[in-house]
């Protein structure tokens, strides 16, 4: 079986953020990981992997920390990794990325293609579901549960106040959540060996794409900081006393409740 | 601007957040007095026009067919990208739900057009628009700005105000040619519950660690009740196997926005408060003053959850028998 998994690096969940002085977010001294979802995905891939057989590609577009990500990959168990890198993806959205990851699809052989939910810092969730339409694939979003056989998939997509099950013929593209499975760690001896595989590294020519191809669809004007919270009040005391301060609070001056 | 909502239904229930989209795209469509167009797309679902005109629609093209009584990406894309090519609007709103972060990428993708999804404001200048829409764990907020000629946007639950506001309602009835979908619903299992959903209460109470162990989400969901809350958990609660992974809130769980957040014995750690950081009022309930949830709450209670509660639901009760 074969499987691609797309991969997005993003900021360390703790990374504080701060504008540069031209407005955009300044990555410097930013930690970068695989995008958590992503690491799901890859987790799943590799599973299905040594379940099925086969062979698990992770691919990634853009991005100046794809080696180092990489090898966490690679170190989870990942067969090839392939970067396409080039300065016409500077200001890509959903839809550039799209565009390039389609394009890298196309030249290989799969019969799954895994992503994550979303990543956690853009959290557009917009790119598996662009991929699926510009493969004409079908597409499972929000996965929870995932099994394979003979060239059909069943999945469990998570909707509010539930779950579907969802069939589905193969190839098509899942993107995967928090639940589906525990990510390994990998052992000392994979990440070693991974530090000596090959990355593919191709530019937006290689793939055979013009920077007009991945002009994006959205452009972000501006970053704003978001209004501080007003300060708190604690409430203390004797308890009876604080729980009908509390709710008096929440009646007259929040009027919440 | 010409406005289009999806107006998402399940079983022929139309999701709350509807009412929010159809309200915002009556504004935007208010100042330019144009039209409010709604897509409706299930089986036996005419009958919901009526809560649509109620909130702004002035032509409504449904999409009425046995074979569209569950949601499927492919045929719900395809008839609403048909819609979206017929009548041309200038932007298009989605709800935020499971629902919407499936079809909108999909759709737009299909008819070449960008999409802010995920917004908590739009701000109109002119022929301009921006979507507002956090970032970095809500540490930012961006506004961004399409370029295509048609826009898309999906809101956020909770975030827009809703506006009754009588549409000319219009009723049309839009055929398009169904293809069978490569991916098919074998079953819907939803939680047989009274309580709201999630990502729409208006009140949610959550517990986390502090709780101790799994009974303590009894004691959560007790006082839930009492206020008509959803329940909700902490990452540290779901990990330990005391909730399902469909109550965590958080960074890579629900993202809420309630009137009313009450948080139990949580600590408030970064990814928590991405998840609920902009609830209207939040109140915590921890035994450590030093706690994250403490400092950003506007409430705070430094004693035992299992003291607070308790006094809470029996006070609460009073309220409301005398109300």
């Amino acid at each position: 079986m074969k499987i691609v998994v797309c991969i997005k690096q993003t900021f360390d969940t703790e990374a504080q953020i701060a504008l540069t002085e031209g407005g955009r977010i300044d990555d410097h001294s930013v930690l970068f990981i695989v995008n958590p979802c992503d690491e799901h995905a890859l987790e799943e891939g590799i599973r299905l992997k040594e379940k099925k057989g086969g062979q698990v590609t992770v691919v990634t577009a853009g991005g100046q920390t794809a080696p180092k990500v990489f090898q966490h990959c690679l170190a989870m168990g990942a067969d090839h990794a392939i970067w396409v890198n080039d300065p016409n993806l500077n200001g890509a959205d959903s839809h550039s990325y799209a565009v390039v990851l389609s394009r890298v699809l196309q030249s290989l052989e799969y019969d799954l293609v895994l992503c994550g939910r979303e990543s956690i810092d853009d959290k557009s969730s917009q790119v598996p579901a662009r991929l699926a339409e510009l493969l004409d694939l079908p597409q499972v979003n929000l996965v929870s549960a995932l099994s394979v056989d003979k060239g059909k998939a069943q999945a469990t997509r998570d909707i509010e106040g539930g779950t579907e099950i969802i069939e589905v013929a193969l190839p098509a593209v899942f993107s995967v959540q928090k639940g589906i499975n525990e990510v390994r760690y990998p052992s000392l001896r994979r990440v070693m060996q991974a530090a000596k595989m090959p990355i593919k590294t191709l530019s937006l020519v290689d793939i055979g794409l013009t920077a007009k191809e991945v002009v994006p669809f959205s452009v972000i004007e501006k970053y704003v900081l978001p209004k501080p919270r007003k300060e708190g009040k604690v409430l203390s005391g004797d308890l009876p006393e604080v729980i009908s301060q509390l709710i008096k609070h929440l009646q007259e001056d929040a009027k919440v409740i | 601007m010409l406005i289009m909502v999806f107006a998402e239904q399940r079983q022929g229930k139309l999701r709350k957040s509807v009412a929010e989209a159809l309200s915002q795209g009556r504004r935007m469509a208010d100042t330019s007095h144009d039209r409010l167009f709604v897509s409706l797309i299930g089986s036996g679902i005419t009958g919901l026009t009526k809560e649509l005109i109620k909130y702004g629609a002035d032509e409504i093209f449904f999409t009425d067919d046995k074979d569209l009584s569950l949601y499927d990406t492919e045929r719900y894309a395809s008839i609403l990208a048909a819609a979206v090519r017929e009548i041309q609007p200038n932007i298009v709103l989605f709800t935020h739900s499971a629902m919407g972060k499936d079809l909108a990428p999909r759709v737009a993708e299909r008819i070449g057009a960008g999409l802010a999804s995920d917004c908590i404001g739009m701000e109109v200048t002119g022929e301009e628009v921006y979507f507002v829409r956090p970032m970095y764990s809500g540490k930012i907020l961006a506004k961004v700005r399409i370029t295509t000629t048609i826009k898309m946007a999906s809101l956020r639950p909770n975030n827009f105000p809703v506006e009754e506001k009588n549409g000319q309602g219009q009723i049309k009835e839009f055929k398009v040619d169904i293809p069978a979908p490569r991916a098919q619903v074998q079953k819907v299992n939803l939680q047989d519950t009274a309580r709201p959903e999630l990502t729409e209460a208006e009140i949610i109470v959550s517990g986390g660690r502090g709780l101790g162990n799994a009974d303590g989400f009894q004691v959560v969901a007790q006082l839930a009740d009492v206020i008509g809350a959803a329940v909700g958990a902490s990452r540290a609660a779901v990990d330990a196997g005391w909730q399902t992974n469909q109550h965590q809130v958080g960074l890579t769980g629900k993202i809420v926005t309630p009137k009313l957040y009450v948080a139990c014995g949580i600590s408030g750690a970064i990814q928590h408060l991405a998840g609920m950081g902009s609830s209207r009022c939040i109140v915590a309930v921890n035994k450590d003053a030093n706690a994250n949830i403490m400092k950003v709450a506007d409430f705070a209670i430094e004693a035992d959850l299992y003291s607070v509660i308790p006094e809470l639901i029996k006070k609460m009760v009073e309220v409301k028998n005398k109300s």
